[in-house]
């Protein structure tokens, strides 16, 4: 299963890219994912917070992640 | 009540805002303007740029909002129109409007929806100095 993560603010500029797609057999949970983009983009584990968003919603580590599911990394947000 | 929630690359008319929670039904009208300020943390700011994850920030906003209603159940009306793209100094980033039956209700309500979209609404903010930018709260 091939994984589509939409990257935004800092994220995006430390991956270099505003999408990132992760060929088969991709991380099967958000904190697999997490784990896996901390570890090739460590600038990522130096953020103050970074979340995994799942269909527009702030998703825990052990959600599945699926084919079909729009998936977005969350940097610290900073509207106001 | 559907509230009135947007987010826009365009310059925010303030007094849309206002008038999209007038209800006769409300003795109150709540504001909140988030204007673009000078300086941030000592350093001069010249413009900001703010991005936008429009589909979550609407669903998250929405969520924002649900929970302003529960807590105060003689909420009349809402809108929060916020800007994304770039801003100019003063120019006006974001606007929370709340009607309520009486003054008190409009206050709690306006803060919580401003302090709870700072922290989930997915808005990133990229202040311009000059002699550089940086994301806004990314580090610690």
């Amino acid at each position: 299963m091939a994984l589509k993560i939409a990257l935004f603010g800092i994220t995006r500029d430390i991956v270099g890219q505003p999408t990132l797609e992760l060929p088969a057999p991709a991380p099967a949970t958000v904190g697999a994912l997490l784990d896996h983009l901390r570890a090739n983009y460590p600038a990522l584990g130096q953020l103050r917070s970074c979340a995994v968003a799942v269909n527009n919603e702030y998703a825990p580590a052990d959600q599945a992640l699926g084919p079909n599911d729009e998936i977005a990394l969350i940097p610290p947000v900073a509207g106001g | 009540m559907t509230p009135h929630l947007s987010i826009t690359d365009q310059p925010i008319d303030v007094a849309a805002a206002l008038a999209a929670v007038q209800t006769e039904a409300a003795g109150a009208v709540n504001s909140f303007i988030g204007t673009v300020r000078n300086q941030s943390g000592g350093r001069r700011v010249r413009r900001l740029h703010y991005e936008s994850y429009d589909s979550m920030a609407l669903t998250q906003l929405g969520h924002v909002v649900a929970q302003a209603y529960a807590k105060w159940p003689m909420l009349e009306k809402v809108a929060v129109v916020h800007r994304k793209g770039t801003l100019a100094l003063g120019d006006v980033a974001v606007v929370v409007a709340v009607a309520t039956p009486h003054r008190a209700e409009s206050f709690a309500a306006c803060q919580f929806i401003i302090d709870t979209l700072k922290q989930v609404v997915t808005i990133w903010k990229r202040e311009e100095y000059e002699d550089g930018t940086e994301w806004v709260a990314a580090h610690p």
